[in-house]
């Protein structure tokens, strides 16, 4: 099913790229988090401001070597902002790089501005010794997936699994 | 997963065409190259021609041009064009039991993982695919 971030350019036409101001990728502050929470927001439909101070307190603040949360900047506005860590020893596996959450500004999209910051973070995860990056998106994320592959992703080797919890028993409602 | 030798055709077709943008590719050395008869490449061709996906032209030599946006094109949207890969339907008089259903289930799961991989790989995507394995094989 084709969400509301669906690629719009239809396959057969080119597509134009505009010519865009300089970015650069730096750790968030803590006066960019209001831009962050507007274009997670903006992305994901659902406003989750308590989350964002959560997230800015485990991964924005300074010292950090395992933990990264960047912005890209351009002209004093966010136009957007990746955030991902060292995982180690996941499920016997060696530790790696975990991206979980990316988003571009609608409005600075297909500009390039997602492969600087995944660029960004991927050498701060080189620096941190990895040499692996993994990343998890719904299946029908089909414009995150995209953009992922484009970077040269491939299906790990991992199948997410769920379940609903069993219902308690005696619960009635 | 295996998909028919029309729709491999479509593909092969397509990524060697991108490959060379702008350029006329000949339908005779695909065809050669991939073990098919002209015949076969044509009728695919003329389905990718009527996609607006390629250009032919014809006479001696019978050449054609990727015309599409390599970009935005994704191998989905070339494969659905010759066949439903989410068709495969368990055996009518077995459908509708508990075991059918159960198997009907785990086979959409497995289809519903192989329509998001087609999808979400583009045509220039799997061009850089190619390159970085020759790359890798270079450098080795
Ligand atoms: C995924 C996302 C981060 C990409 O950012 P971006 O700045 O547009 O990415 P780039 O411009 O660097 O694009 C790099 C490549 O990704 C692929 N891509 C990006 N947008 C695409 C689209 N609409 N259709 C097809 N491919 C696309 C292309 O291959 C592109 O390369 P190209 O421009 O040479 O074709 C952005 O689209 C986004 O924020 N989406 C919503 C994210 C989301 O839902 N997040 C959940 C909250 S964490």
């Amino acid at each position: 099913m084709p969400g509301p971030d669906s690629p719009a350019t239809p396959a057969g036409s080119a597509s134009h790229r505009q010519p865009r101001p300089t970015i650069r990728v730096r750790p968030i502050e803590a006066g960019d988090l209001a831009q962050v929470i507007a274009i997670d927001a903006e992305a994901s439909g659902i406003d989750k401001v308590d989350y964002w101070y959560e997230l800015f307190h485990r991964y924005g603040t300074r010292g950090r070597q395992q933990r990264f949360f960047l912005v890209a900047e351009a002209e004093d506005s966010v136009l957007g902002f990746i955030i991902g860590e060292v995982r180690d020893w996941e499920f016997g596996s060696p530790p790696c790089g975990w991206v979980f959450g990316i988003a571009v500004r609608r409005a600075a999209r297909v500009g390039g501005v997602g492969s600087e910051l995944l660029a960004a973070i991927l050498e701060n995860f080189r620096r941190a010794g990895v040499e692996k990056v993994r990343t998890l998106t719904t299946r029908d994320n089909n414009l995150v997936l995209s953009f992922f592959r484009s970077q040269g992703m491939m299906a790990a080797p991992f199948i997410p699994l769920e379940m609903d919890l069993p219902a308690v028993k005696g619960d009635i409602s | 997963m295996r998909l028919q030798t029309s729709t491999m055709l479509a593909l092969y077709s397509i990524i060697e065409a991108a490959s060379h943008p702008g350029k006329q590719v000949s339908a005779a050395e695909i065809a050669e190259r991939y073990g098919v008869s002209a015949h076969h490449l044509a009728k695919v061709l003329r389905e990718l021609g009527r996609a607006g996906l390629v250009d032919s032209s014809r006479g001696a030599g019978g050449g054609y041009r990727f015309s599409g946006n390599a970009r935005r094109l994704t191998l989905m949207d070339v494969i659905e064009r010759f066949e439903d890969i989410g068709a495969r339907s368990p055996d009518p008089g077995t459908a509708q039991t508990d075991l059918g259903l159960a198997i009907a289930r785990v086979l959409s799961e497995i289809d519903e993982i192989a329509k998001a991989t087609f999808r979400s790989i583009t045509i220039e995507t799997l061009l850089k695919l190619v390159e970085r394995a020759r790359r890798s094989e270079t450098s080795e």
